[in-house]
């Protein structure tokens, strides 16, 4: 059997047709990122530093020494998408879709945002695989205009911050870029393409991981959150990206309480999300920004291995990751989701399951309240049984790619008590949720 | 421009005397003095204990931000919680591991609390006290932390730095809603035994009020000595009488854009100034009492092309942005050529709040963006405005008050 749901896409690019008007053959003339319209192409090239986070494990602040005093990818960001936005690039202006705080104790955040899914009939997605093949034929962002990409982004060469303001594109070495999102969910909102050229699928590797974290502490800035998609977890383009964008307030999966469940051999604390509707896991810390950054990606790579599809939040400038494993649309495709819920037609994707709703009708922004988006988030969450077993793979996982092996016996005898814990605390708690969800399942 | 170093320098001078530093460094207390508007939001005074028990030196500590001593096991949700609070403008009281120079990390009690101007309600500066924690075996009755969580032992409630707050009476009816925490004190019955370096020690009642005593010796310093340049402060926001056009929260974040640039808003008469940015003032010469509730013409002189004008009026009416290149006029009366940006400004509600003027003299374009266009900066800057409005206009319901 395979499992598909219908979803209208989201158009992230003014290139974006319907399938079926997609297969346009031969010259282009619009100024694309693929071998017609590249040669003598020029884009502006952000080189960041390489952070050396070594020093930090000895407590040196050293990662503060060398910090330049202007947030200058931010700026940059800013400056580019507000000339996208004088240039008329968006199909709405996300400032004019009103947005509020939900009164509660996390501070859900609600949009109504009637635009975003206009225009656009719902397309068949398979859900059912985290892993699939990039597929030439289906839109992906080689066929984005060039103007809708805001800069290239690397690794400098000599170890220093580095801007061109217009540099050539190598299309040998394949560029990271930035581009806008022309549906925005928030200010600021785009895309990160690691090598794009390359055409990859949508599917977490260490060095593109790495990129994205990198992209989040060059930012500086703990309101510019990364998030990522997996197949199967409402991404729609089978292109390898991450998201980002500006939101001023502290999403709720921040504030949510986490409890440890175990720290790793390079420094990196994990710890489990406590009274959240969605259960998650939070990395932080490590000794470099690399044992943050292979400890997340090998977990990812071990969920979309395993079939698992998930969601990423990269918040507190790369210092702290939410990693999510989710099941919504897998019930979706069973018919498992009340049709109260299908109907206000959110896709909880990273952002959602991060507390900010994008809304598309009226009514359901009128009536937006802690509890509404609790039962939403809820249903996307992996049960507490699934999630421990989730839990236990991933830590076979991380254990297993840890350089130290000499500690792996100590993680995994940390680990099955940490899990009998939580089992412990969920048993009086679960049934307390759960009969929660059911009570509230009808909607105002 | 003044050197940072400098602005450090001034900061605790102009608003509290040169004598000031004397009379703080008879403090015993372990605390630092941080200035909020200057960029970075760096540390301008440290005291003699603080030095001791990180074991760096005050040139080492001046001017760098608090967050130098958190290091890799610092919680981060804890640093969060502090980040908002600064944000919010209000004081916040927590359990914090930190690291010393050697880079050993130790817990201790912070707590901030922001310095408003009698005047005008704005932070003048924030007092952060740090009271080291040892580690003693666990008293009943008292707070606890296991795992990063913090809990209780009384029952279910939560403490006050889950929910990152010094306020009591959010604590104890919240939980009760939100079943699964107190399963977390179930938990707790399994006696813990290892305490990792991670895992938060508790703060006495004792630390508590000797954190609050230090708080309250530095702010009565404080005070005093701001008699002295009569520059008032206080410990409380006072209202905002004269500048109280635009919500405090607004003004924090805008305080942060560091451009020359204005705010007018489109819905009282004559489209006034509802706030300049210091770069502006810088630029045109004129004080924020002169400026504010006032229309922008008064950068306006003989030479000014009324053309010009008229295209910025036009904009404005279409709800438009616009850049013009115009000749203004400083208080002094001499002239410079304004590189002028206008974009109307969006609140939450999706309606026009505000318009933004950046403002950028021709000549000064190379200055301090290290590649970035004088556009780009110009544009930026309308960006970080437009989040700014947007953002705290939001309406928080959650955890603040």
């Amino acid at each position: 059997m395979m499992l598909r749901i219908k979803r209208v896409p989201t158009v992230v690019s003014n290139y974006q047709k319907e399938e079926a008007e997609e297969d346009r053959v031969g010259g282009c003339g619009r100024n694309c990122l693929r071998s017609c319209c590249i040669p003598g192409s020029k884009l502006p090239l952000y080189a960041y530093k390489k952070l050396d986070k070594v020093a930090c494990a000895k407590g040196l602040p050293q990662h503060e020494s060398g910090e330049a005093p202007i947030a200058f990818l931010d700026s940059l960001v800013l400056g580019q998408w507000e000339d996208r936005v004088q240039r008329g690039l968006f199909r709405y202006d996300v400032t004019a879709c009103e947005t509020k705080v939900i009164p509660g104790r996390y501070g859900f955040v609600a949009q109504l945002n009637e635009g975003r899914h206009l225009k656009k009939r719902p397309t068949e997605f398979r859900v059912d695989k985290v892993l699939q093949p990039f597929d030439e034929n289906k839109f992906n962002f080689t066929k984005v205009g060039q103007e809708e990409v805001l800069f290239q982004f690397e690794a400098s060469e000599d170890g220093d911050i580095q801007f061109f303001p217009s540099a050539p594109i190598d299309a040998e070495n394949s560029p990271s870029v930035v581009a806008i999102n022309v549906s925005p969910i928030e200010y600021g909102h785009v895309l990160l393409i690691p090598r794009i050229l390359d055409c990859l699928p949508q599917r977490i590797d260490r060095e593109s991981f790495l990129l994205a974290l990198h992209m989040a502490a060059e930012a500086g800035n703990p309101y510019f959150r990364l998030g990522y998609n997996s197949l199967g977890a409402f991404a729609t383009i089978n292109h390898l990206h991450f998201q980002a964008y500006f939101l001023a307030v502290p999403f709720p999966i921040e504030k949510a309480p986490t409890k440890k469940v175990t720290t790793l051999d390079g420094g990196v604390k994990i710890s489990e999300l406590v009274n959240y509707p969605v259960r998650g896991l939070v990395l932080e810390g490590g000794n470099t920004m690399e044992h943050l950054s292979y400890a997340v990606s090998d977990a990812c790579i071990c969920l979309q291995d395993n079939n698992i599809p998930y969601n990423v939040l990269i918040a507190d400038c790369g210092n702290r990751i939410f990693l999510l494993p989710q099941c919504y649309a897998e019930k979706q495709a069973l018919g498992e989701v009340s049709a109260e819920l299908l109907d206000t037609q959110v896709n909880p994707a990273v952002w959602e399951i991060s507390g900010h709703m994008v809304l598309k009708r009226k009514k359901d922004y009128e009536e937006a309240s802690e509890e509404n988006a609790w039962r939403l988030l809820a249903e996307v969450s992996l049960s507490e049984e699934r999630f421990q077993e989730v839990t236990a793979l991933i830590f076979e996982a991380i254990a297993s790619a840890d350089n130290g092996s000499k500690d792996l016996n100590e993680e995994q005898e940390a680990k099955p008590e940490a899990t009998d814990e939580v089992k412990a605390i969920n048993n009086s708690s679960h049934p307390a949720i759960v009969a929660g969800t059911q009570e509230c399942l009808v909607l105002q | 421009m003044e050197s940072q170093l400098g602005l450090i320098e001034q900061s605790l001078n102009s608003s509290y005397s040169l004598w000031v530093r004397e009379a703080l460094d008879e403090i015993p207390d372990n605390f630092t003095i941080t200035d909020p508007c200057i960029c970075g939001h760096p540390i301008v005074f440290v005291s003699r204990g603080f030095l001791k028990m990180t074991g760096y030196s005050k040139n080492e500590v001046i001017g760098k931000n608090g967050r130098v001593f958190q290091g890799p096991k610092t919680c981060r949700r804890s640093v969060m919680e502090v980040r908002e609070a600064v944000r919010e403008e209000r004081a916040i009281q927590l359990n914090l591991l930190n690291y010393r120079k050697d880079g050993r990390p130790f817990w201790m009690l912070f707590h901030m609390c922001p310095v408003f101007s009698k005047e005008d309600g704005r932070v003048i500066n924030f007092i952060a006290v740090q009271v080291p924690l040892s580690r003693k075996a666990r008293r009943s009755g008292s707070v606890f932390c296991r795992n990063g969580v913090i809990l209780s032992g009384e029952g279910s409630m939560i403490n006050d730095v889950v929910y990152g707050s010094c306020r009591k009476e959010v604590r104890s009816d919240s939980l009760l809603e939100l079943g699964p925490v107190l399963a977390l004190d179930s938990a707790l019955d399994s006696d813990v035994t290892e305490l990792e370096i991670e895992e938060p020690c508790e703060a006495s009642d004792l630390d508590k009020i000797r954190a609050a005593s230090a708080i309250n010796r530095v702010l009565s310093v404080l005070t005093h000595y701001s008699e002295s340049t009569g520059r008032l402060v206080c410990g409380k926001r006072c209202y905002l009488s004269a500048l109280g056009l635009l919500s405090s929260s607004l003004t924090i974040s805008l305080g942060r854009i560091k451009q020359s640039f204005v705010l007018t808003d489109p819905h009282l008469p004559d489209m006034p100034i509802v706030y300049a940015s210091d770069a502006f003032l810088k630029l045109t010469g004129y004080s924020g009492q002169e400026v504010l509730g006032h229309n922008c013409r008064f950068l306006n002189g003989e030479d000014t092309d009324s053309s010009t004008l008229y295209q910025i009026e036009e904009s404005i009416k279409m709800e438009q942005a616009c850049t013009v290149r115009i000749l203004n006029y400083r208080k002094d009366k001499s002239s410079f050529w304004n590189s002028l940006h206008i974009s109307p400004v969006r609140n939450a509600s999706g309606k026009i709040a505000y318009f933004v003027g950046v403002h950028m003299e021709e000549s000064c374009n190379d200055q301090g963006g290290r590649g970035l266009s004088p556009e780009m900066r110009q544009l930026s800057t309308v960006g970080a405005v437009k989040i700014a409005v947007r953002s705290s206009s939001m309406g928080a319901g959650s955890s603040k008050s």
